[in-house]
């Protein structure tokens, strides 16, 4: 799955930022753009990724297993990311969550079986004012002051949208 | 007193020409043509500003710091990692004022004599990622960066970078790892980042919130800075309110101002939701010490507590806590503190990078400990076995990560211990929780 030649323009773009021999430093949003194409980070891919930065294949993946926004299995379409820490629980986001499990019939980390949706609780999206909260990639827009039936209505989007 | 969000609410005030309108953009030619980068740090240190990241450390002496004299190239880092849970003011500031973050690099990488500057923002802000590349593009085309700035002579490019989702980043030298493409494992200091940081080289590392600060030290001198807030806390701050509050957002104060009226005021937090009574507040963000509702608003003096350094850490850590990153989480009487500790226990084990044994095990033990706690399962011996887990964290770590999850649980347990005791007696006693679940589901 070799990367578009307009994906690896924009790699040495990102390059360009970094002083000369020190863009291993284009590793992180580099990563972002080759997760977007793929919805995550295939052990191939990564490998591809240290072939353009000239770096090894381990450099990529301890880089990529360390960072919770990288996901290195198969995910579902929309990775629904939803804030789990004190200031977003203090304003119900226990109750989104085991809401969300129970409407998609999935346990935390678990993905359905139409491959449509993962729910990944995450740490503080420094949304705490504006919570409950969850995000969803490749944009990562702020889904805020979450009710259930916002719930109800976004996950219907995103199943007619498919 | 307003010196950050002054134009917040100006039309058009996220595009550069609505931005300089309003008078952005005016410290860059102040700087660039009447004032030495030397003259720069000396303003900054009149004005007594302090980092807003948290940690509160006097700005301008961090910037003398700076090895100027090495041969290597110098580096200004912009902190906007904003990961501390309750706040999210950089967030905010990012977002509807982005041009205020940009004109304080330009000006603050002059004065540390740096040619190139980055801006590490958290790769879950996306999008405030897409509004600072805009305004950066924007500053470009005006002249603001690139080649000779406004015919100085002054050479600066700006990048933005995206994180990946990890607390640890926070810390500055893990910042500095994750900016050269590795795991944000933090380093051990000395050296500091102003002899070897980024790339080896001299490096400042400030939060977003310090830097905004700086174009309005320069327009107005250090000394009229210094002029605001109290005592040793100098000027203004962004605090975060968040929790059980009817107001919840972002508040500039100038600091000095009565914790009480902070809460209690329709101009800041506007009371407790739904009516309720107070229980706890955690001042500065999660690391810090929670404090119960006569600590919060007095001190141990029966002195009103005050919004800033020095009020909020009188009496120490026994009846004291931090101003910290102005992460401002209020509790009322129904909510759990065990189960908030659990919570909060589960986040710094889960954000821990791993390196030392003392947090990585540590605040693996403290979840489990807790999580007992509040599922029913604790015993009374628990409690002083979290508190001495806690004390064998702190202190022995290479980061303040070790610190930042201790304390929380130290002052928890100091303060409510017979919440954990009655957990642990008699495990329905605590309503809080099943409260919390009717009325979310409610909404």
């Amino acid at each position: 799955m070799p990367f578009t030649s307009e994906r690896l323009k924009q790699f040495e773009e990102i390059k360009k930022r970094y002083p000369e021999g020190r863009h291993k430093s284009a590793l992180l949003p580099i990563l972002h753009l080759v997760q977007e194409d793929h919805g995550w980070l295939p052990v191939a891919a990564m490998d591809e990724v240290a072939e353009v930065l000239d770096i090894k294949p381990i450099e990529v993946y301890e880089v990529a297993t360390f960072y919770t926004m990288f996901h290195v299995k198969p995910v579902g379409k929309y990775v629904l990311e939803i804030c789990r820490t004190g200031p977003c629980c203090l304003v119900g986001a226990e109750n989104i969550i085991q809401y969300l499990k129970e409407k998609l019939n999935i346990e935390e980390g678990e993905t359905t079986k139409d491959g449509l949706f993962t729910l990944k609780p995450v740490e503080c999206l420094a949304s705490c004012g504006t919570g409950p909260v969850l995000q969803i990639g490749p944009d990562y827009k702020y889904h805020e002051h979450l009710t259930i039936e916002k719930i109800d209505s976004l996950i219907d989007e995103l199943r007619s949208k498919g | 007193m307003k010196i950050l969000l002054e134009h917040i609410d100006k039309p058009g005030i996220q595009s550069i020409d609505g931005y300089i309108k309003n008078g952005g953009y005016r410290s860059v030619e102040k700087a660039l043509k009447q004032l030495s980068p030397d003259q720069l740090v000396e303003e900054v240190k009149t004005s007594g500003l302090r980092g807003r990241g948290g940690a509160g450390f006097p700005t301008g002496m961090k910037w003398s710091f700076l090895d100027k004299k090495s041969d290597k190239p110098k580096y200004l880092v912009c902190n906007a990692d904003e990961s501390e849970p309750g706040t999210f003011k950089d967030r905010y500031l990012m977002e509807h004022i982005p041009h205020l973050l940009i004109e304080g690099m330009i000006v603050s990488s002059f004065a540390l004599t740096a040619k190139t500057s980055y801006i590490y923002v958290r790769g879950e802000m996306m999008y405030i990622i897409r509004i600072l590349e805009k305004a950066i593009a924007e500053a470009y085309a005006k002249g603001y960066l690139g080649k000779n700035i406004l015919g100085s002579g002054y050479d600066l490019d700006l990048y933005v970078q995206a994180g990946g989702g990890a607390y640890i980043c926070g810390e500055e030298t893990a910042l500095l790892e994750s900016l050269e493409g590795k795991r944000g494992n933090p380093r051990n200091k000395p050296p500091f980042p102003a002899v070897w940081g980024l790339y080896g080289c001299p490096t400042v590392v400030n939060n977003v919130e310090t830097i905004a600060a700086v174009p309005w030290i320069v327009n107005n001198g250090g000394a009229a800075y210094a002029g605001i807030g109290i005592g040793k806390s100098t000027g203004t701050k962004l605090i975060s309110a968040c929790g059980n509050i009817n107001k919840p957002g972002v508040y500039e104060i100038e600091l000095g101002l009565p914790v009480e009226e902070f809460i209690y005021s329709e101009t800041y937090c506007g009371g407790i939701a739904n009516g309720r009574e107070l229980k706890a507040v955690v001042a500065g963000g999660s690391s810090v010490p929670i404090l119960p509702k006569n600590l919060i608003l007095k001190t141990a003096n029966q002195d009103a507590r005050l919004m800033s350094y020095e009020s909020l850490s009188d009496g120490g850590f026994i009846s004291g806590t931090m101003l910290g990153s102005g992460g401002f989480i209020v509790f009322d009487d129904q909510s759990c503190i065990v189960r908030n500790l659990w919570n909060f226990t589960r986040f710094y084990h889960h954000e821990s990078c791993g390196q030392c044994s003392p947090c990585r095990e540590g605040t693996g033990w403290m979840e489990k400990v807790l999580h007992r706690i509040e599922h029913g399962h604790g015993k009374l011996t628990d409690i002083d076995l979290l508190v001495d887990v806690a004390k064998k964290i702190e202190g022995k770590t290479i980061c303040p990560l070790g610190e930042a999850a201790a304390w929380p649980v130290a002052s928890a347990i100091r303060h409510f211990r017979d919440e954990f005791e009655a957990h642990v007696r008699n495990p329905e006693s605590c309503n809080a929780r099943h409260l919390h679940f009717e009325t979310a589901m409610s909404h």
